[in-house]
């Protein structure tokens, strides 16, 4: 255990506050999906629709954020706001505007991947038995849409948890620099406190996505069927 | 005494628990047409895949020209090219043109020259009919081309002996004939074949043997005439009165 | 905006942008090869080896590339395996992406129907040359799609490569901020640059996805 360094994890509040460090950022990854998986569904539903203005502006917005590495959207959110804006969000705030935005974004995306799957032979049916566009949707197009849309964002989950570990980049305190200070405050008794203390980071982010990634992944094999 | 391309002696496929084949004795002379018919499930499709080693046997023996065909066999490779076969659905590789599909396994497999092989396989294109398509790619063609491209890249590698496997069973029904018709010519030819099909008509037509299976055991065989005319088993009478009374069995 | 700073900045971020590229590309080279290897493992069934790749695959998906940097940069050391920060880059980008690639090889190959293996051994192909001329051609070009768009995602991962200390873009970005407050140039230098190397790859990208959904051999 000495060479491994995992003893520090024992000693006194560590472990604690290390899940604490990594609630910050889950907090913020649930934050940020309960906000993208309605906004993007709203959004992804409209970017089905027939008007060219509204597709081009949304499809804009999904590229830019795409294109765009999570990390630079964060920063010109944190760094920029300040400057063009004179905002001055913490490093929180701004890392859920950029996620929500981030999120919405994805989420749409798939929504509008999900819809367009459905054949056009059953909007054909469902006209054919009178039924309205709102019922058209509503009773045939989204139960069919949303098989295939829960994998994917379930997936959406764990892709968010992941990118969150970016708010150690804008000093947002959480899993990381918990485990930075606990490994600086060991520096004397436990000299391998890092292996142990970054291997715990990392199965303790292994252990909160895995379980979420089994579900996608069961949910999908089932909608295939 | 004929020469015997293949000999069967007491096939057995079994696959998760069930018996697929139940003990099949079959021999093939050189140039003689045997027809297998059979309820689905009844095990012909499997036996033909059992032939060329497809799916792995669980008893019994299977003997081309002699030599075993066993699944995972070093030497499978060489007997395989004795034994062309074609499937029910379409199989051509979709990535090359007609003629690569054509002339791929000569030239990689039999080691031969490609401007001879290219020269064949047009001679057998025109042959069916196609010659103009030599540079398509097999979704620029119908089913039925399709299908007749597949019998052209199994006689290129000159093989033994031929099977063919429902062929005609995912056909549009105006592109049956022309499928049949290549088989027809190539049974004229004296070639050894097996075929596997719900076409009574071309089966009674084309066969020297009908072998009627069912339950993954040969029920019946006999000529073409007599099978059709008088089958002695209850099992055929009832699977060719299906065919009989289509109109009214089907309800 | 300042130009004279926009010109000032410029070389920093051009030898930024050409370590971000030179490590991006040499990562998702392992990577690629990382995931071939693993796709093959998994085809092929390989017993021992299956599990291990399997493990790999769920690790590597499951957790963040920060958080694999710094294990690999500040953990591993510990026990006796001492990086460079460019070794730890390439490294960590190649352990991301080699489960990504994996997948998609992966799902090119069981794309191709086992009707093509099957007519492919019929003719007398040894297994060899079975999947040289008829299963790879063919899953290559099913996974042609998913490997550009993993390439533009470990692209873009690679901007967390400043965290081991590597002088990248992010890293000039946030110095220049932190040290003379031209946040205004500093971002717009680095979004352009990051445009610079992103959009090529992402427009090619968009042209293959559709002419895969739309056409096939022949058309």
């Amino acid at each position: 255990m000495q060479a491994l360094g995992l003893e520090v994890l024992f000693k006194g509040t560590n472990f604690i506050r290390l899940l604490g460090g990594l609630g910050v950022a889950l907090k913020i990854s649930l934050l940020a999906v309960l906000i993208s998986i309605p906004a993007g569904i709203l959004l992804g539903t409209l970017m089905t629709a027939s008007n060219p203005v509204i597709r081009a502006i949304l499809r804009l917005y999904l590229e830019v954020m795409r294109i765009m590495p999570q990390l630079v959207l964060l920063f010109l959110v944190f760094f920029g706001t300040t400057r063009a804006l004179g905002w001055d969000l913490s490093g929180e705030t701004s890392a859920l505007i950029v996620f929500s935005l981030w999120g919405t974004a994805e989420m749409s995306d798939l929504v509008r991947g999900a819809i367009i799957s459905i054949p056009k032979h059953q909007y054909e049916s469902a006209a054919a038995l009178c039924l309205t566009l709102p019922q058209t949707y509503y009773h045939i197009i989204f139960p069919q849409a949303l098989r295939r849309l829960l994998p994917l964002s379930i997936n959406l989950i764990t892709r968010m948890i992941k990118t969150t570990s970016l708010i150690l980049m804008i000093g947002v305190v959480e899993v990381i620099k918990v485990s930075q200070q606990i490994i600086e405050a060991n520096r004397m008794s436990s000299p391998n406190a890092a292996f142990g203390v970054y291997l715990t980071v990392l199965l303790l982010y292994f252990a909160a996505c895995f379980p979420i990634s089994m579900l996608a992944r069961f949910l999908e094999k089932r909608a295939e069927i | 005494m004929s020469e015997k391309v293949l000999t069967l002696r007491g096939v057995v496929k079994e696959f998760e628990g069930q018996t697929i084949l139940d003990g099949i004795d079959l021999e093939v002379e050189k140039g003689e047409v045997v027809v297998i018919i059979g309820p689905s499930g009844c095990g012909k499709s499997t036996l033909l895949r059992c032939i060329n080693a497809l799916e792995p046997i669980q008893g019994g023996e299977i003997l081309l020209q002699g030599s075993p065909v066993k699944a995972g066999d070093k030497n499978l490779p060489v007997l395989r090219q004795k034994i062309g076969m074609v499937f029910q659905s379409y199989d051509l590789f979709p990535h090359m043109t007609i003629m690569d599909n054509i002339t791929l396994a000569p030239r990689k497999v039999h080691k031969r020259d490609k401007a001879e092989v290219e020269r064949e396989a047009a001679e057998l294109l025109s042959r069916v009919g196609l010659a103009d398509k030599a540079k398509s790619f097999p979704r620029q063609l119908s089913g039925g081309q399709k299908q007749r491209v597949a019998i052209v890249r199994m006689l290129i590698m000159h093989p033994e002996i031929l099977l063919f496997d429902e062929v005609t069973a995912a056909l549009d029904p105006e592109m049956v004939r022309e499928v049949l018709d290549v088989m027809l010519e190539l049974a004229k030819q004296g070639r050894t074949m097996i075929i596997v099909t719900h076409e009574m008509a071309f089966a009674r037509a084309v066969a020297h043997r009908m072998i009627f299976i069912d339950e993954g055991r040969i029920v019946e065989e006999g000529k073409p005439d007599e099978f059709f005319e008088s089958p002695k088993t209850e099992r055929a009478r009832n699977f060719l009165n299906m065919f009989r009374f289509q109109p009214a069995s089907r309800s | 905006m300042d130009v004279s700073v926009l010109t000032e900045y410029l070389p920093l971020y051009k030898e930024a942008a050409l370590l971000t590229v030179k490590l991006g590309l040499l990562g998702i080279l392992f990577a690629t090869v990382l995931g071939l290897v693993c796709a093959a493992v998994l085809y092929f069934k390989i017993p021992v080896l299956k599990a291990i790749v399997k493990i790999y695959i769920e690790l590597s998906r499951n957790t963040p590339l920060l958080i694999q940097l710094f294990f690999i940069y500040y953990g591993l050391p510990k026990i006796g395996i001492r990086t460079s920060p460019e070794v730890c880059g390439v490294a960590g980008l190649a352990f991301l992406g080699g489960s990504y690639m994996a997948e998609a090889f992966r799902s090119g190959l069981e794309a191709i129907p086992l009707i093509q293996e099957e007519s492919a051994l019929s003719l007398g192909m040894t297994r060899f040359q079975t999947i040289r001329y008829i299963i790879l051609p063919q899953a290559v070009s099913v996974s042609v799609p998913a490997l550009v768009a993993n390439v533009i995602f470990l692209l873009k991962e690679t901007s967390v490569f400043s965290a081991v200390s590597l002088m990248d873009l992010m890293f000039t970005a946030k110095d220049l901020i932190g040290l003379y407050y031209d946040t205004t140039e500093a971002l717009f230098l680095l979004v352009v640059f990051y445009l610079i190397i992103l959009l090529p790859v992402g427009i090619l990208g968009t042209i293959l996805e559709k002419r895969a959904r739309y056409a096939g051999f022949g058309a």
